[in-house]
């Protein structure tokens, strides 16, 4: 074996990728793990404490574990970003390449393609101009830095309510704006938004959106409503938030053919095949998760796919299944 | 070698007289993005040796540094030439996005 050439490659450094992995190096696919950001999406939680196992824990520090485990069952994380991807030959001579640049290169007979989705933007105004400037896509990373401010947080799913309580034992004031009349994240997060709310320290301003982000060119100062709200247009703010989900990061996967559906999801099956015999999918991109993003999933969807590739590898079914 | 822990104090001797370009990483340990940085620019602190000055700045320890250079968003890497900011970048855009502001500056 050449060192560029695995069994397996595994796009995609978050739960569902780094899952496949360890249980790829169990059923001993020499795999490689690639991806840009070591525990995707939930290396940005700040405090996780619904995932079994650990009573409370934070994203990034759950990646390293399971970095750790990857590494110790023999495999590899590369954090680095494809350029892209290639399919070629035919039957035993089928290859998946992943370049990035001409002469560099790696490549497996068979890919699990798990990377997951790219954050949603507002595609508003001022919402590029201030990147950096006060609007963060990282409420993780950056609510330290609104101590006694204030701060919009956009959106009404579990990121936006729970990056709403995590910003404010900073902030002196978080408006968390949300366009539907009711929140959608875990009754835990708004039971504890609420209690903010009691103290007056949040404020949630329902059925509105913002349309523009306003700022002095150094930094923000506020953001204006498409409707008033308790008679004003314009929120004075530090800081803007966006936690707006995502939409499934499918770029690499598309020039080869793969069938996705009205939504943008990958279509898998059962055992986390995709349409092109020998590339499976995992974890957020899939239409298994549309409705359902959660790291739990994710994982069980990246052993499934790694117990597939096993059996379109050597023609046989994974060990721990039976029946398929 | 890794990269220098910079402070306020050294801040004008090591960055803006510095002969060379200065790369500076703005960082925090509660910020998971920065640490998976962190290595990245301790190895470009030994790639780029004599040729560009890479540095980091801890904004927990370094606040007065962090608002006075707009700094509200982690990780943030500034690049100094001549005493004068002349390119930053906000997130992690992993090693060969470092790289690239780098070659910009020599």
């Amino acid at each position: 074996m050449t060192d560029n050439i695995y069994d397996l490659l595994i796009i995609g450094a978050g739960p569902a990728g780094l899952a496949a992995s360890i249980y790829s190096s169990r059923y001993r696919l020499s795999n490689l793990v690639i991806g840009k950001l070591l525990g995707g999406e939930l290396s940005l939680a700040h405090k996780i404490e619904n995932y079994p196992g650990f009573l409370d824990i934070s994203g990034f520090d759950l990646a390293q574990i399971w970095q750790k485990q990857v590494e110790n069952l023999g495999a590899k994380v590369l954090l680095k970003e494809v350029g892209r991807l290639e399919l070629t030959g035919e039957g035993e001579n089928k290859s998946f390449k992943a370049y990035f640049s001409k002469n560099e290169y790696y490549q497996a007979k068979a890919l699990i393609i798990a990377t997951g989705s790219e954050r949603r933007r507002l595609n508003i105004p001022g919402e590029e101009e201030y990147l950096g400037k006060g609007v963060s896509y990282c409420h993780t990373c950056d609510a330290p830095f609104f101590k006694e401010k204030t701060v919009v947080i956009i959106g009404g799913s579990d990121s936006a309510v729970s990056g709403a309580v995590h910003t404010a034992e900073f902030a002196k004031k978080v408006y968390l704006v949300y366009r539907k009349d009711k929140l959608r994240a875990e009754p835990a997060w708004i039971n504890q938004w609420q209690q903010i709310e009691k103290q007056a320290k949040g404020e949630t301003i329902y059925n509105t959106n913002v349309k523009e982000i306003i700022g002095d060119k150094t930094r923000i100062t506020g953001v204006k409503l498409d409707k008033p709200y308790k008679g004003q247009e314009i929120i004075s703010t530090d800081g803007v938030f966006i936690e707006i989900g995502g939409v499934p990061g499918t770029a690499l996967v598309e020039p080869l053919g793969i069938k996705l559906d009205e939504r943008g999801y990958v279509i898998v099956s059962e055992q986390m095949e995709t349409n092109i015999p020998g590339l499976f999918s995992a974890g957020d991109m899939t239409n298994k998760s549309a409705s359902f993003k959660q790291a739990t999933w994710a994982i069980a969807q990246g052993a499934m796919a790694a117990a597939s590739a096993y059996k379109y590898l050597k023609n046989t079914t994974a060990p721990a299944i039976r029946g398929i | 070698m890794s990269a220098l822990h910079l402070k306020k104090d050294d801040f004008k001797k090591k960055v803006l007289e510095s002969k060379i370009p200065v790369f500076i990483d703005f960082f925090a340990p509660w910020c998971g993005p920065c640490r998976l940085a962190g290595p990245v620019v301790d190895e470009l602190a030994l790639e780029y040796k004599d040729k560009v000055a890479v540095a980091k700045v801890n904004v927990d320890e370094e606040q007065e540094l962090a608002q006075k250079y707009g700094v509200m968003s982690i990780p943030m890497v500034i690049m100094f030439k001549d005493g004068k900011e002349i390119d930053r970048k906000t997130g992690f855009p992993g090693k060969d996005g470092f790289v690239e502001m780098i070659k910009k500056a020599l």
